[in-house]
């Protein structure tokens, strides 16, 4: 068998069901074996770049690991941006990439180009083919790395005299690294102290992000919320853990979180922190965070723990199994003092805008997006409408949100949206995106409605690259440098030449109607360009370098 | 030459002998902004496995992350931080000297009390090896100074726990 369909085959022992690529010289043995490969869909994409966020979506959305392929130089340089995404935010991926012949690597040979050195800081491991008898053990291992741990991207660079090169074919049966043992079940002494310290708290609250979602462990956490009554926020990577709905929740943290979340760190005497990393954009000013509370930490990456916070018990693991563990030794907290001070900053700063004259305000579309499909997997882009969506949608399920925290990637939702879909067929799936944003990516509309995927496309469309332009408007006397986006295609007329239903919203009452429309299209994508207020900000804001308790509520 | 730091670590790291673990570890401590004084690599008795000594400097909770970071690589079997431990440290030198026949005998005891070794000879100059820890090297290179250095090669440092029976590789 060739080195291009020892990969093929090993795919499938790997039980991947589609895979996103885009095609080129360097890489055409392995599409000509998966052309007629069965059990493996092949999803040809109109951009490299495109093709790894639908894989990262579909990892996502789904908790398996997502594979694109590229072909050598241009091909695999496209890469490069989806795989530090999904670097970032941990998600398991194994992207392919085509390399030149082993004997002419190393010679500028037309189209090489060294993609393990450019990847290596942003992806989790790598590997290179030269040879096919390598190739079964590389992608089982690849696999293995890939969605173990702390999960992340992995790069198989294969060069293509191997994949044209005969070998037998043998998948192997498990995997061992000696070198690669992560931990995953938590310590029991480590265990018992947090449970003493949390019996014993008198303000503790739950700090849970994207890492609960990535052990799957939502329902344990539940149990723990459940049996404890210890309220909780869940970050912007973590929203869909805990049910947004429930009275504990304090919505989310940090720069655009709810005051509650962010006075409750302020006043804590007891965090813990369940997969979540102390980010920069949660803590605000580090030297004002969260003064009074002890500090316990959960995470599968000990790397994580103490990194930014000093940890007073660290607890190394899968959050799953440790849940599990915590909610044998967990009892009601006696906190009623405190939980009256929770319901009271609740009542007191819900997220909240005010009308602005006629004009359709960008919240009230989240928020009717959210009455309308409130069961919906819901995909964000990077920017004021991303924080909008995390606001005004209150997210009940597991996985329900996928969005690029880490990395800030725009232009990555409507091709994650795809992968998502894909992933999750029983699923609606909208896609909130930013008119900046969605131009990034807007080729890969073309494979949307060539599925006929029945993607719900929402675009807040403020004619800004708005976020910027809000603090630009905060911090550099307005000075709108390079943020002016008034020269927008129109979408709807855009949306229609790709061959999807366009749809134009200028005034509040259109909102509902179209939004009802979308909801029955269910032969292709969508795509409603949402005309919103133009220089609406978002709000609460702790404006970086400053404390949490600093936050701005809203503009006087 | 650099003198020691006083927040200075030695890192005994093992490695799969792989293709591209120099280059993940020295792109993890670039990338990270960490510091690497010196590194060596070598093969261990085990092929597949290669051994790295790797000193770098940082307040403890730096070198808690540089450990905790090396140990994320895929490739890195083990790291142990050999500062606080009882262990033997040496490095390697090549010095080349000036020296005149009028020189040499004066030289030559130094070389002698240092136990140091003459590996090359020339009528206008000596060529020195020594090993020892820091320090020592240090002390050679004081007294070979007034004669005229004119080069000096030098190896990274290399650590062993002293005693202690260990695994092979451990
Ligand atoms: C690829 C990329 N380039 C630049 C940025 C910086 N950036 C962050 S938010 C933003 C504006 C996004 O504009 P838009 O999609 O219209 O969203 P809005 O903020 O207006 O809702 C920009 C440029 C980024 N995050 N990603
Ligand atoms: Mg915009």
């Amino acid at each position: 068998m060739r080195g291009a369909k020892i990969l093929v085959e090993s795919l499938k022992r790997a039980e991947v069901k589609y895979i996103f690529g885009v095609q080129g010289g360097a890489a055409m043995p392995i599409f000509d074996d998966l052309y007629d490969a069965e059990g493996l869909k092949l999803i040809p994409m109109r951009h490299e770049q495109g093709a790894a966020h639908a894989a990262d979506g579909y990892a996502r959305a789904t908790g398996k690991v997502g594979v694109t392929l590229a072909t050598s130089g241009p091909g695999a340089t496209n890469l490069v941006t989806g795989i530090a995404t999904a670097h970032m935010d941990s998600i398991p991926m194994v992207a392919i990439t085509g390399q030149v012949p082993t004997y002419l690597m190393g010679n500028d040979a037309f189209q090489e180009c060294d993609i393990l050195g450019i990847t290596r800081p942003i992806c989790k491991h790598s590997y290179l083919i030269k040879s096919s008898d390598e190739v079964a053990d590389v992608v089982a291992e690849a696999f293995h790395v890939a969605a173990t741990g702390k999960p992340g991207p992995v790069v198989i660079d294969f060069a293509k005299d191997a994949q044209i090169q005969e070998s037998a074919f043998y998948y192997p049966e498990s995997v061992n690294i000696r070198s690669y043992n992560p931990t995953v079940v938590g310590h029991p002494g480590q265990i018992k102290k947090a449970m003493d310290l949390i019996n014993r708290a008198e303000k503790p609250m739950i700090y849970a992000g994207g890492g609960v979602t990535l052990a799957n462990a939502h329902e344990e956490l539940r149990h723990f919320t459940s049996k404890t009554g210890i309220p909780i926020t869940v970050t912007l990577m973590g929203l869909g853990a805990f049910p947004e709905t429930d009275p504990l929740a304090m919505r989310m943290p940090g720069m655009h979180g709810s005051c509650c979340a962010n006075y409750a760190f302020s006043d804590a005497d007891l965090v813990i922190a369940i997969g979540a990393r102390f980010d920069d954009r949660v803590t605000g000013n580090l030297e004002r965070f969260s003064q009074k509370s002890k500090k316990i930490h959960i995470d599968i990456d000990p790397s994580s723990i103490g990194k930014n916070v000093t940890v007073d018990i660290p607890i190394v693991g899968d959050a799953k199994n440790i849940l599990r563990d915590m909610n044998k030794l967990a009892q009601p907290a006696q906190i009623e003092p405190w939980m009256q001070q929770i319901r009271e900053w609740q009542k007191k700063y819900p997220f909240e805008y005010r009308q602005n004259g006629d004009r359709v305000m960008p919240q009230y579309v989240i928020e009717q997006v959210y009455d309308l499909f409130p069961d919906a997997v819901v995909t964000a882009d990077v920017g004021q409408h991303q924080m909008w969506a995390a606001q005004y949608f209150k997210y009940t399920e597991h996985r329900q949100w996928l969005n690029s925290g880490g990395l800030g990637t725009m232009g990555f939702s409507l091709p994650a949206t795809i992968g998502a879909q894909l992933g999750r067929p029983d699923k609606t799936l909208v896609n909130i995106n930013g008119d900046g944003s969605f131009i990034m990516n807007i080729q890969e509309l073309v494979p949307a409605v060539t599925m006929k995927l029945p993607l719900k496309i929402f675009i807040i469309n403020n004619m800004y690259l708005g976020m910027v332009r809000q603090w630009q408007e905060m911090f550099f006397q307005k000075r709108y440098s390079a943020v002016d986006y008034h020269d927008n295609p129109d979408f709807a007329k855009l949306a229609e030449g790709f061959g999807a239903t366009g749809i134009r919203v200028e005034r509040p009452e259109e909102v509902r109607p179209a939004l009802e429309q979308a909801q029955k299209i269910e032969d292709g994508p969508v795509v409603i360009d949402f005309i919103v207020d133009e220089e609406e900000n978002v709000f609460p804001m702790v404006p970086s370098g400053a404390g949490l308790d600093e936050v701005i509520r809203g503009l006087a | 030459m650099a003198i020691q730091k006083s927040d200075s670590h030695i890192l005994s790291v093992l490695v799969n002998n792989r293709f591209g673990v120099l280059a993940r570890v020295a792109g993890l401590f670039s990338g990270r902004n960490f510091n690497i004084d010196s590194l060596s690599v070598a093969e261990t008795d085990d092929p597949e496995v290669s051994h790295m000594t790797i000193v770098t400097h940082g307040e403890a909770q730096i070198i808690e992350q540089i450990e905790k970071q090396l140990n994320r690589l895929i490739d890195v079997i083990k790291v142990r931080d050999l500062t606080a431990e009882h262990h033997v440290e040496r490095e390697l030198a090549l010095v080349k000297v000036d020296c005149d026949t009028s020189e040499r005998a004066e030289i030559l005891q130094i070389v002698d009390i240092f136990r140091a070794k003459t590996v090359d000879v020339t009528p206008t100059n000596l060529t020195i090896e020594v090993t020892g820890d820091e320090g020592k090297i240090r002390a050679l290179l004081d007294m070979l100074h007034p004669y005229g250095i004119k080069q000096i090669v030098k190896t990274g440092k290399i650590a062993i726990i002293r005693g202690e029976i260990r695994t092979r590789n451990g």
